[in-house]
């Protein structure tokens, strides 16, 4: 017995690290019972969305005052670090954004929004796990908590086709996907003989000695297994060949977790590929240019920059022809995702910043965009771009706030979308003078070519809403809650803030670059 | 005398076969089951990886969980499957396809 003592001892140990986490896991259980104790209560959705807020509130404070020591937790399971806690922050704004603007709006009726609260409490925490996770197990499982949950809230209304076709297509595509992914890691398991992402990285270190013939074999073998561990990181971020689910899940999941998926478990998704790829399969970045090689001379820098040159501009062109507004911000929302791989397949510490960056920022601009969408759908009953005709004059602050999220994401100065595009070119563009970087100049000119591209169908909204006449001509005026109001008013005004104001978000980043390295 | 390779061509054969199933199957259900087959030779691959080249227990303890975590998603995917029967009066996927451009 006593050679698992020490085991143990881990344990406790790491459970004092582990309390944002135990906060939430305790928070959704108690969301569940709440969920029943206010059957019949009055205020039903007030107190509910109240404990939800208290659940994250909670979680956050125990997070604050955890200092951001770097070091492994549970056996190596699990890394706190700088680099898990900013992205960790994000998730917990981004959940309490979707209960704010869930607990407002119709789309979840009384008596069912408790279920949604807790099962939202649960996916994140799958989040925070997916931002720390450091060994092959827990990326599978935090990958797999996040999505399950989400293909249930995918489907949360009941008797809807779309939703339920949405939440099929999820589980389809997220079982292959997952699938792939876990038959990669066995592949990646046998070949190094670890499931730990640092000791994976130590064993491909190695890799050059021996003869020829075997290391150019185990090296295409170790190529085939990082293509499948890729394909469940790329899902998770609705990056191409992996998007297909996308569109129809976010158009057939209530409007709030539809925001909150497009933010939330896509900042999730490129935290753990982050983790996965610049400690397992890259070096650390050199001290004099900041850039890391990656390991065994494996290309996947490459195959990253071109998965995100083809989603960027599969992206963006599909969303050219789309009239359905959840629609269209979903094409945008793959789009992005491209624009974001960038970051990462610069392999620096500059691209981790950008990436990290962007993610802060596409959370504001994002969850803001689908907000109008959510206004509008209120009022009118429709997600179509006929229904945003002549919005200036129906609803003028609803408009001018679509059209600030829509140059924001766009790129355009002096929005804050601006900063974060910015970083990602500076990224690419630094590293076209580096060792082999020729192609990051391809990759920074498709980029700025799909920037162009992507104007032409924000800019299409902006028109309809701002120059068209009403759709018909007794369309009414728009009420808006005075809580949207306020929402809609504090992210435009984050986003020009920080679009001029930069020093705060690259100081915090700059400051979270610290990613635990075994 | 059944080697390392013997398993790893099981694996692989559950796993194409899954795919198989998965892009061919009209029937949600039996997709479902394509599913199970891919997460099943990932496994098989686990344990065989586990007993002849690394040792102790970390591969067979990552099947242990895939098995669990395969159970969550058959019951969260035949809820799903049960929705869909509801909504649209059939299992085949066919039909389930209202979202297109």
């Amino acid at each position: 017995m006593d050679s698992f003592l020490p085991l143990v001892d881990e344990n406790l140990r790491s459970a004092l690290w582990f309390r944002p986490e135990m906060a939430l896991t305790f928070g959704t259980l108690i969301l569940f019972v709440l969920d029943v104790v206010f059957r019949r209560s009055a205020a039903r959705v007030a107190l509910l969305s109240a404990a939800a807020l208290a659940v994250l509130a909670a979680a956050a404070g125990l997070l604050a005052i955890q200092p951001p020591d770097a070091q492994s937790l549970f056996n190596g399971m699990l890394a706190n670090d700088a680099f898990a806690i900013f992205f960790k922050w994000l998730f917990l704004a981004a959940g309490a954004l979707t209960v704010v603007i869930a607990a407002q709006g119709r789309d979840f009726p009384p008596e069912r929004i408790g279920q949604f609260f807790a099962l939202l409490m649960a996916i994140v925490l799958g989040m925070f796990m997916m931002a720390s996770a450091t060994d092959l197990l827990m990326v599978y499982l935090s990958l797999e908590l996040v999505s399950m949950v989400s293909y249930v809230l995918a489907g949360f209304r009941k008797g809807d086709r779309k939703a339920a076709e949405g939440s099929l297509k999820y589980v389809i595509y997220g079982g292959v996907a997952s699938g792939v992914m876990l038959f990669g890691m066995s592949y990646l398991y046998g070949l190094t003989g670890t499931t730990s992402l640092h000791a994976v990285g130590a064993q491909l270190q190695g890799i050059q000695a021996g003869s020829a013939v075997s290391v150019a074999a185990t090296r295409i073998a170790l190529v085939v297994s990082i293509v499948f561990v890729t394909a469940g990181v790329g899902y998770k971020v609705a990056a191409v060949p992996w998007h297909m689910w996308c569109p129809d899940v976010y158009e057939g999941a209530p409007t709030p977790f539809t925001a909150f998926l497009s933010v939330g478990p896509k900042a999730a998704g490129f935290a753990l590929a982050i983790r996965i790829f610049n400690t397992a399969l890259a070096g650390p970045a050199s001290p004099a240019t900041g850039f890391a090689v990656a390991l065994a001379g494996i290309p996947w820098p490459a195959v990253i920059g071109v998965v995100s040159a083809v989603t960027m501009t599969l992206g963006n062109f599909t969303a050219l022809g789309q009239t359905n507004l959840k629609r269209l911000l979903a094409y945008s929302s793959i789009a992005h995702a491209g624009y974001t791989l960038m970051g990462l397949s610069t392999v620096s510490d500059r691209g981790v910043q950008a990436v990290m960056i962007y993610m802060l920022v596409y959370l504001v601009m994002n969850v803001g965009a689908f907000l109008v969408v959510i206004l509008v759908a209120e009022a009118t009953g429709s997600e179509s771009i006929l229904d945003y005709r002549g919005l200036s004059r129906r609803h003028p602050v609803a408009a001018v706030a679509f059209a600030i999220f829509l140059f924001s994401l766009t790129g355009l100065p002096p929005f804050a979308g601006f900063a974060g595009k910015w970083y990602l070119f500076y990224a690419v563009f630094e590293r076209i003078d580096g060792p082999g970087g020729g192609w990051y100049a391809w990759l920074a000119l498709i980029g700025a070519l799909n920037t162009a591209v992507s104007l032409y169908y924000y800019v299409r909204v902006v028109r309809a809403m701002f120059i068209d006449a009403p759709y018909t001509a007794d369309a009414p005026a728009i009420r808006a809650r005075p809580g949207y109001q306020l929402l809609l008013g504090g992210f435009s005004l984050a986003i020009l803030v920080f679009g001029i104001w930069w020093t705060p978000m690259i100081r915090w980043t700059q400051a979270s670059l610290q990613l635990f390295r075994g | 005398m059944i080697s390392l390779t013997h398993f790893l061509v099981v694996g692989a054969l559950l796993f194409t076969l899954g795919l198989v199933t998965v892009a061919t199957r009209r029937n949600a259900v039996g997709i479902l089951m394509g599913v199970e087959l891919i997460l099943n030779g990932a496994n098989v691959n686990f344990v065989a990886f586990n007993h002849y080249v690394t040792g102790g227990v970390t591969g067979q303890v990552f099947a242990l969980f895939v098995i669990v975590l395969a159970a969550a998603e058959a019951a969260v995917g035949l809820a799903i499957v049960l929705s869909i029967f509801q909504t649209f009066k059939t299992i085949d996927v066919r039909h389930a396809d209202l979202m297109r451009e």
